[in-house]
């Protein structure tokens, strides 16, 4: 369904150094926490924000003689998430011990999946502006164990650590270095949680921590990208580092592009990239060497004894396939091309899952553009003042529906439909029978218009002849029998009328 | 592969295991002991050879997604050496 709606690649960002111009190369590792009641391979709780230590079972604290087993759906949501960015499967993987010391890591490794990844290679397709998208592919993805929270700031010598978050399963995507630029970066987080939340595997709440990134950024002269395009041969690039833990995408884009500048900065004075993990400063709005964990770097992995090889069938990957929520490009073409929508408009209504059914209602057996403009526009501007999510809007689908079928019957004109439009939002009631009751109905008896429009001529001698002069003036007349009519003339009917009388 | 006083002296250090400077000998001498062991175990051929992974054949056993555990604070931290506020306390750790 990718090729429904055509784009084009953006192009790659260029930064000017001192002597060249430098292109990016970026490649992010995102963790995004699976969605689901119990732990990766405990049966504590997946709770944010409990008690410290309250949702810990003796797995998670790695007390001795305990044994890991898999959460069955945990392993669900990893290729549910594999089906979404359209990747193969592995119906064969394993997990491995990642060994390093850290005091929210009890066991002293993190159960992660090295050699063999429950998912392959996928696509993402990260929508830039209407008609211009990169596709970023999606190198694997496995499943592996979130370590605990250490809290630094509590108490001046020690610190302090809550294992609530250890052993909750976490989803580690990994994408191919596809990515050109800080824009494109911050782009491609924000599609794969949109499509993350479709999918319902991972609720994408950044703040919490849900969902974290590595960023890995180098540089190279322009042209050197498509040679390594071409033959995968990463010498053509610059040496990378690695951006840890980034959670926010505003974040993102400027930790990128402040690295990219130091590492021109760098090579243009002759020196070398060495490569290496680097954390970013948002208050300083830098990056620093974090030398503590080049050390920590060799992490001994090895097949976790305690675990058997994960066998999944065939016919359960179809099962979960075949449950499959319609995803966001889909929609997003769905909607140009069943509803007439531009590209722009869909993305809006495609945002979210609650966005697009709330739209859909709306549209259901009207004109899908003007529902569209009504949604967009008038709604979401609106709740948008009173910092209102769609879900607690106090004007239902249906409601708004039933405005925008009276704007289409040429009920009520496009000003008294917004008129309606605020009585339904802050009293609520059936569009039709407030038209109906409060007598908003549009006047299209041709009678009483004519009526209006002699009267308004009548009254105003001076003005007629002017407008004799200024065909333009004739807009004075038509509002002044639209004042007349408190708004409920046909607006195309008097302006004609006006016209005709004037013998403009 | 050999190794050497160095390389025993940095996998006791990631290993977090403590080994005195005079000890660092004779366990590099160990590690090549093992090592070489290993290395004639790799003159066999295996190929076409499934990897063993139990002996009885067997599936990875499967769990529900339920809440079974936890809500035991007072367990896990019984025997930590220094617990505060619900929290394990452990000598800073400053990145």
């Amino acid at each position: 369904m990718l090729d429904t709606i055509e784009y084009t690649s953006p192009k790659p960002k260029v930064i000017a150094g001192a002597k060249h111009d430098w292109e990016l190369v970026i490649g992010l590792e995102i963790h995004a926490q699976v969605q689901s009641q119990a732990k990766l391979f405990s049966g504590a709780s997946t709770l944010f924000g409990n008690e410290p230590n309250s949702n810990v079972a003796f797995v998670d604290s790695a007390m001795p003689g305990m044994l890991p087993v898999i959460n069955e759906f945990c392993v669900e949501q990893a290729v549910r998430t594999g089906l979404g960015l359209k990747a193969e499967i592995n119906l064969f993987s394993a997990f491995d011990r990642k060994n390093y010391f850290y005091p929210d890591l009890p066991q002293g490794y993190q159960i992660s999946q090295l050699y063999h990844p429950i998912v392959g290679n996928g696509e993402v397709l990260v929508d830039m502006e209407p008609g211009v998208a990169r596709k970023v592919r999606i190198e694997r993805i496995h499943l592996e164990q979130d370590a605990g929270k250490s809290i630094h700031d509590m108490d001046p010598t020690m610190s302090f650590v809550d294992l609530n978050r250890t052993g909750v399963a976490l989803m580690e995507i990994v994408s191919f270095p596809d990515i050109r630029g800080p824009e494109e970066a911050a782009a491609y987080v924000l599609k794969l949680r949109q499509i993350l939340r479709y999918l319902g595997t991972c609720d994408g709440n950044m703040q919490n921590g849900s969902m974290r990134a590595d960023v890995n950024v180098s540089v190279c002269r322009v042209g050197q990208y498509e040679k390594f395009a071409e033959t995968g041969d990463f010498s053509h690039l610059g040496t990378r580092c690695e951006l840890k833990n980034m959670n926010s995408t505003r974040f993102i884009q400027a930790a990128i592009d402040y690295e990219a500048r130091r590492q021109i900065a760098i090579i243009e004075d002759g020196g070398e990239i060495k490569q290496e993990t680097r954390l970013y400063d948002a208050d300083k709005n830098e990056t620093r060497s974090m030398r503590s964990k080049e050390e920590a770097h060799d992490y001994r992995y090895f097949p976790d004894p305690d675990l058997l090889p994960l066998e999944i069938e065939q016919a359960w990957v179809d099962d979960i396939a075949a449950s499959l929520p319609e995803l966001p490009d889909e929609k997003k073409a769905r909607f140009v091309t069943a509803f007439g929508l531009s590209e722009y408009d869909a993305s809006v209504l495609t945002a979210d899952t609650a966005n697009a059914a709330y739209f859909e209602r709306v549209a259901e057996g009207t004109d899908g553009k003007l529902a569209a403009n009504w949604v967009i526009n008038e709604l979401f501007g609106r709740l948008k003042k009173d910092d209102k999510d769609i879900s607690d809007s106090p004007v239902s689908a249906e409601q708004l529906g039933g405005v925008v079928k009276l704007i289409k019957a040429g009920d009520i004109s496009g000003k008294i439909a917004k008129d309606l439009f605020e009585i339904v939002y802050t009293e609520g009631g059936d569009p039709a029978k407030i038209v109906e009751d409060r007598g908003m109905k549009q006047v299209t008896d041709m009678g009483a218009i004519e009526a209006a429009v002699d009267e308004v001529i009548a009254a105003n001698p001076a003005q007629v002849e002017k407008a004799k002069q200024n065909p333009k003036l004739v807009g004075f007349f038509v509002g002044q029998v639209m004042k007349a009519s408190g708004g409920k003339a046909n607006p195309a009917a008097v302006n004609e009328l006006v016209t005709k009388k004037l013998g403009l | 592969m050999s190794i050497d006083i160095d390389t025993a002296r940095r996998v006791a250090s990631l290993a977090r295991i403590r080994v005195e400077e005079d000890a660092l000998p004779e366990l590099a001498s160990e590690f090549n002991a093992v090592l070489g062991f290993i290395e004639q175990l790799t003159e066999v051929d295996v190929e076409g050879v499934e990897p063993m992974t139990s002996v009885t054949p067997q599936r990875l056993k499967r769990r529900e997604d339920v809440v079974t555990d936890g809500d035991q604070q007072d367990k896990i931290l019984k025997n930590a050496p220094d617990a505060r506020e619900g929290f394990f306390a452990v000598p800073k750790v400053v990145e």
